[in-house]
């Protein structure tokens, strides 16, 4: 059986070879850590903040009762130790729950059960250069008294005698050169397992200093180690979101991983048009290829093919930049280094080999630009012969460039096509930002700074060029399909705008703080994500039409950093209008936090059916591996410490209205149609966060459109219905804002009429 | 799990000319061996290695033309001005036969390949078929209406041969008719012709251009190669066919494959070219030049293999015993591990022992014949911030080892970004010893004298770029410029910042 604990104060116990929750206990405040020993089995210890004082905690035994019944209250606390730390790294029992070890930045407590004894012991505080010498972690050993502790400085101290206060004794160890992130005793006790930084597990033999074996390149920094009860295997999670699993001999087992969460997700979201995978950051300097469907890593391509040395401080390439052509038989990756005199970038063209069935290195290009390069983008055309292939890189040296292949005549020669630079293009002098091709690749655009331009894929002309000042383009991207004729940028400055590329001429603009402008492949629809006061909100449009025809608002806290489009296997029938959009492909967002979340079509009867726990949730379903493995690895580590962030994500999800409870609990035979639960369903989603939504639709219709003056009338009465709706459900707590609301939109009044005077004019 | 990665040299392309199989075949050749034949009546024979004339035949009162050997290499023929076509042996020294018909100088003679027959062509307009045993003309076509100068004969058909004329024409005869069963029309005096070994090719060549013809297709033009600016004078195939030879008053030499006639690598010389030849196998190449010059080259000799045949080698079975040996299904199977072998650097790079791996390259052989390591090992320990670290507590003979190294190859544009930095963190941490020793100083100082030369060639480079400029803002086409002008910007704004560190740093001193 295993215990969980979680932030919102409750204690569960599963069944875990089912994933049957057995019983619930209430305990009422933020737990932050949960310790269970074998010896009492009828009470856990959990660490709690103190009542009425901020940042100190203290660990408390709490004791459960073994009453029948789901939910049960557990109201017993006794406290065990007082001014103890957070992290569930810092306390460890001792053999046989003989004692507790807890260590708070350079002190080390001992808390004697027995004899009812508190120990105090301190290391002195310096500081060196490597760090200081708090204490990280602890673990005690399973049969002797002795307590091993790790510091922020690398060393690990073993203690002694700590049964008297002043004889106390130890010895230390020191390998690490950064800080000891976790130790863990084996089930012996005659060697002691350490990793951090270094993504080295050490292993130390009998506690002594000589006698030590490693297992290198574990591929990211240790963040915690456990052994299994057997001590036939051990596992060490890694911070990048992954689990490994040892030999008792140091030998390297399995490795369990989804998402691989890299430092900063620099690529961009890219989908393979091969495998429909989702392409990006993995370890550092490789590409990893996330399979959407089965959450697991395809594989990882090791793109910069050096050496990673886990250290602080280091500057090393890393992956920037990806780009996938039309059919996925050539990938192209930009590394770079950060460097205090100038960058070093590298270009690779990789051919996908169909033998091997993997990515080949083609063409390396050491520095293609003197700067860093912003953008990159092939020509897609998938009728197209292969040497038709272009590929654009945008750099901030103020030129972009244009690759072509080049065939090797020779037939001797190893390699047929190899990629040489065709074409350098500039525009006054100014930084190129990003590029694209529209969709039959006949034109080419790239933005400089304020300034779109456009040019001929064939002569390398230069066609035309757009301007929205004030603002810098912050992305561009060319309508499709029916919507060919328009090219769509997003300036900083929070402006939407359309340009028409026929008739050269602005179509429409909308005031919107666009973060990320993402067009579906299959569609002409674009999906926009704005950052309004605190939330993002997703926008859906037709090039044609300046009103967008979905929109989501308070998608979530987070800033969305990227989203992408992945083409649907086969359209999936959408029976709401609403969904349309979502009909070939599947739009998916990646936050500041590495969180992958998508937008789930399913239509309201469908998630009614109580085939799942999730169904409550709303659209935005938060996929959330890392919960889900750090889960699994807790079950491991024998109901030591549970981790309660991502569980909390889906229980405030789960919160909802009396009037969807109503219709979750009630059996589907009693029900009334669907169509009569609708509105209520839809009104009770609608309370939840209207707080916002009214300021925002405002924003949102400040489009204003070139065409006509009745579409601006028409869209202005539909901002004041629509606020009309929402209205009643303000709570009274919203009456002071309700006036700087109605000033603003009075001052939005105005501004309308200026423009339409000025375009009368 | 990931294993160690050695540290990745990089490879930079060579300029310019890219090296193929062709180059490092053709560079085979070993530096020329110059020397002057005199005597333009004379036909000297020299020996295979020897670079003295093994054998002279002067028995032309006036100059002699195409001595040609047969294939056996007992004969050898030559025209001459007269008018003449005299039959050596190559043992004795008087001429076996003497051919007289035409009345003006002959330029071309050769055997057809029954051995007993000889064709030749004259200035006269005519070109000739004699018979060897008796010394007399088999028949005389008279179809060209200009000089004829070059001709060959088929190996594959005893009778055919063809001549090439300065009337435009290549004209291919058959010695059992009674005139040309072919005339093809090259469009410029036609200097050479040569016939592929299969007989089937026919490669002609005059003006600028080299043409070759499909003869079975009744003289249809294949390709057109001009590839040389000034008249192209001689033609030569190599042993295997596979490529063909044309040597032009503009200097060069030139080889083309003949799968793709594209040019696979080139010679220059220091005049133009009048003749050239190949011998068997291609071990020499011996070039006729208008200042009276034979050059000659000779192939290296290729190592033999062969020598370290003591050891007997285990037998082939004790190889691949057990190698085909399928596991069956209840087999347990245990793999062996794939040792990787490192080299010594990197092992060192692996136990992070960044001293002792930049020792390691700067070693004699890796320092002298593959800088690009000793740089990329800098760069990476560049990379893991220790290199500072690296280069710091040396002696006075490894500082000078370490600035000799960044003297010499601080110029080179490949290394210069790298050495730039380690120049820098070398005057930054012997600052404070420099005037203790003389070597070191020197060193110093010669390295200040490289940036300095490389610094005022950039900016002679940069004074012709910006004629170039001016030139070619006159045309449309403006991309080259662009091109290189970006180069060689990044370049001295580098060494130029590099060379205001080290000023800054000597005069501190």
């Amino acid at each position: 059986q295993l215990y969980s604990s979680s932030l919102d104060g409750s204690i569960k116990l599963w069944d875990f070879m089912d994933g049957i929750p057995i019983k619930t206990f209430t305990v009422g405040s933020k737990l932050l850590a949960l310790y269970a020993l074998a010896s009492s089995e009828d009470s856990v210890f959990v660490v709690i903040p103190k009542s009425g004082e901020r940042d100190t905690f203290q660990l408390v035994s709490v004791k459960l009762t073994k009453a029948a019944g789901q939910d049960l209250e557990a109201k017993e606390l006794s406290v065990v130790l007082d001014g103890v730390d957070a992290s569930p790294k810092h306390i460890a029992f001792g053999r046989e729950g003989e004692y507790v070890a807890s260590v708070k930045e350079v002190n080390l407590q001992v808390y004697f059960f027995k004899q009812k004894q508190l120990n105090r012991f301190s290391v002195s505080t310096m500081k060196t250069k490597s760090g200081n010498n708090h204490f990280t972690c602890i673990a005690c050993h399973p049969t002797e008294d002795c307590i091993a502790t790790g510091h922020a400085d690398g060393k690990i101290r073993l203690w002694r005698n700590f049964h008297h206060k002043k004889e106390y004794t130890f010895s230390t160890l020191h390998w690490h050169h950064d800080t000891v992130m976790d130790l863990a005793f084996s089930v012996e006790g005659t060697s002691l397992l350490s990793g951090g930084v270094e993504s080295v597990l050490v292993l130390w033999r009998n506690e002594s200093d000589c006698q030590k074996d490693f297992l290198p390149r574990l591929g990211s920094a240790i963040e915690y180690i456990s052994m299994s009860s057997d001590g036939a295997l051990c596992c060490t999670l890694h911070t990048d979101n992954r689990i490994t699993i040892i030999n008792s001999n140091l030998r390297f087992s399995k490795s369990i991983q989804g998402l691989i969460k890299s430092r900063g997700v620099k690529t961009g979201l890219v989908v393979d048009p091969r495998t429909k995978a989702l392409v990006l950051n993995g370890e550092p300097g490789h590409l990893q290829f996330y399979c959407l469907q089965s959450d697991q890593q395809l594989f990882s391509l090791d793109i910069v093919q050096r050496q990673y040395i886990h250290q602080a401080g280091l500057n090393q390439a890393d992956l920037v930049k990806v780009a996938f052509s039309a059919q996925g038989k050539w990938l192209a990756t930009v590394e770079e280094r950060e460097e205090v005199t100038d960058p070093e970038l590298q270009l690779k063209l990789w051919f996908y080999d169909e033998e091997t069935q993997s990515f080949k290195l083609n063409t390396r290009i050491t520095m293609p630009h003197e700067d860093h390069i912003t953008d990159m983008c092939f020509r897609d055309m998938d009728e197209l012969e292969d040497d038709s292939l272009i590929l654009v890189t945008a750099g901030r040296d103020c030129v972009f460039k244009v690759w072509v292949m080049v065939e090797d005549t020779d037939p001797e020669a190893q390699q047929s096509v190899s990629w040489s630079c065709d074409f350098v293009g500039s525009y006054h002098n100014y930084q190129a930002t990003k590029c694209c091709f529209s969709e039959d690749g006949s034109l080419l655009a790239v933005s400089f700074e304020e300034t779109v331009t456009v040019w001929d894929s064939v002569t390398w002309d230069l066609k035309c060029t757009f301007c929205y000042p004030p603002g810098k383009i912050r992305n561009i991207c060319f309508g499709r399909l029916t919507c060919s004729k328009y090219l769509i940028g997003a300036t900083d400055y929070g402006f939407l705008c359309c340009w028409n590329l026929l008739s050269c001429a602005l179509e429409w603009s909308a005031h919107l703080n666009v973060l990320v402008l993402q067009p579906d492949p299959l569609s002409e629809h674009i999906a926009a994500v704005s950052w309004l006061s605190k939330e993002s909100s997703l926008f859906v449009f037709k090039p044609n039409e300046p009103r967008p025809i979905y929109i989501q608002r308070n998608l979530c806290k987070e800033k969305i950093q990227l989203a992408v489009f992945v083409p649907r296997d086969e359209p999936e029938t959408i029976g709401s209008e609403k969904y349309l959009w979502l009909r070939r492909s599947q739009l998916f967002f990646l936050t500041d936090t590495q969180e992958l979340m998508t937008l789930s079509t399913k239509s309201l009867e469908e998630r009614l059916t109580p085939s799942s726990k999730q169904l409550a949730v709303e659209e935005s379903l938060p996929v959330t591996p890392f919960s889900l493995l750090l889960g699994k690895h807790r079950r491991q580590q024998s109901q030591e410490d549970v981790d309660l962030g991502k569980l909390l994500v889906r229980n405030k999800h789960e919160q909802d209205s009396p009037a969807v409870k109503e219709l979750l609990h009630t059996p589907a035979h009693v029900l009334p149609s669907a169509s009569f639960l609708c509105p209520i369903f839809i009104n009770s989603l609608l309370i939840s966060k209207e707080n916002k939504s009214a300021e925002e639709v405002a924003d949102e219709v400040e489009m204003e459109s070139e065409k006509t003056e009745d579409d601006s009338d028409e869209e202005r009465d539909v901002t004041e219905t629509e606020q009309e709706d929402t209205s009643p459900m303000e709570s009274l707590g919203e009456m002071t804002c309700k006036l700087p609301k109605s000033q603003e939109k009075e001052l939005r009044k105005i501004r309308k009429m200026d423009y339409s005077w000025i375009s009368a004019f | 799990m990931a294993t160690y990665k050695p540290v990745v040299v990089q490879a930079f392309p060579k300029l310019g000319e890219r090296i193929t199989q062709d180059t490092v075949y053709w560079r085979g050749y070993k530096p020329p061996y110059n020397y002057a034949v005199t005597a333009s009546s004379r036909i000297h024979i020299y020996g295979r290695y020897s670079q003295e004339p093994i054998k002279t035949f002067s028995r032309f009162k006036d100059a002699a033309y195409c001595a040609t050997y047969r294939d056996d290499g007992n004969l050898l023929a030559a025209g001459s001005e007269e008018g003449s076509i005299r039959l050596f042996d190559i043992s004795g020294r008087a001429p076996l036969r003497q051919f007289d018909g035409h009345t003006k100088a002959v330029h071309v003679v050769g055997f057809l390949s029954d051995k007993y027959r000889i064709f030749s062509g004259g200035d006269d307009y005519s070109s000739n078929l004699w018979d060897i045993p008796s010394a007399t003309e088999i028949v005389s076509y008279s179809e060209h209406n200009d000089y004829v100068r070059c001709g060959c004969a088929s190996k594959v058909n005893a009778d055919v041969f063809i001549t090439g004329s300065y009337d435009h024409t290549v004209k291919i005869f058959d010695a059992r008719t009674k005139s040309s069963v072919m005339t093809i029309e090259h469009g410029q005096p036609v200097e050479s012709v040569l016939l592929f070994p299969s007989g089937g090719l026919l490669v002609s060549a005059g003006g600028r251009y080299v043409k070759v013809w499909d003869v079975l297709k009744g003289g249809q033009l294949l390709v057109s190669l001009k590839n040389h600016h000034k008249t192209v004078t001689c033609l030569c195939l190599n042993s295997s066919g596979q490529r063909l030879l044309s040597g032009s008053l503009d200097r060069n030499v030139k080889i083309y494959s003949t799968t793709s006639y594209k040019v696979v690598h080139s010679f220059n010389y220091a005049t133009s070219i009048l003749s050239l030849a190949l011998s068997p196998e291609d071990e020499t190449i011996v070039i006729g030049m208008t200042n009276g010059v034979l050059n000659v080259k000779h192939r290296k000799l290729e190592e033999r293999k062969e020598k370290s045949q003591k050891k007997r080698q285990p037998a082939y079975r004790t190889y691949v015993k057990g190698r085909t040996y399928m596991p069956k299904q209840e087999d347990f199977c245990v793999s062996k591990p794939v040792k990787r072998v490192l080299r010594k650097y990197d092992k060192l790079l692996k136990s992070f022992q960044s001293s002792k791996a930049l020792d390691a390259v700067l070693e004699p052989p890796i320092r002298l014949h593959t800088p690009e390591v000793t740089v990329a090992v800098m760069q990476e320990l560049h990379r893991r911030g220790t290199l500072r670290s690296a280069l710091a507590g040396r002696d006075e003979k490894q500082i000078n080892l370490l600035l000799t190294f960044v003297a010499r190859r601080v110029i080179e544009p490949r290394f210069t970004s790298v050495l730039v930095t380690v120049a820098d963190m070398i005057t930054d941490i012997y600052q404070p010893v420099v005037g203790q020793s003389a070597i070191v100083d020197r060193q110093f100082l010669r390295l200040q004298e490289a940036i300095g030369k490389e610094i005022d060639y950039q900016e002679e480079l940069l004074e012709v770029l910006g004629m170039m400029d001016t030139l070619f803002a006159t045309f449309t086409k403006k991309r080259a410029a662009y091109l290189e002008e970006n180069k060689s910007n990044g370049l001295t704004e580098t060494t130029e910042t590099n060379r205001n560190n080290y000023h800054n740093k000597l005069s501190e001193k």
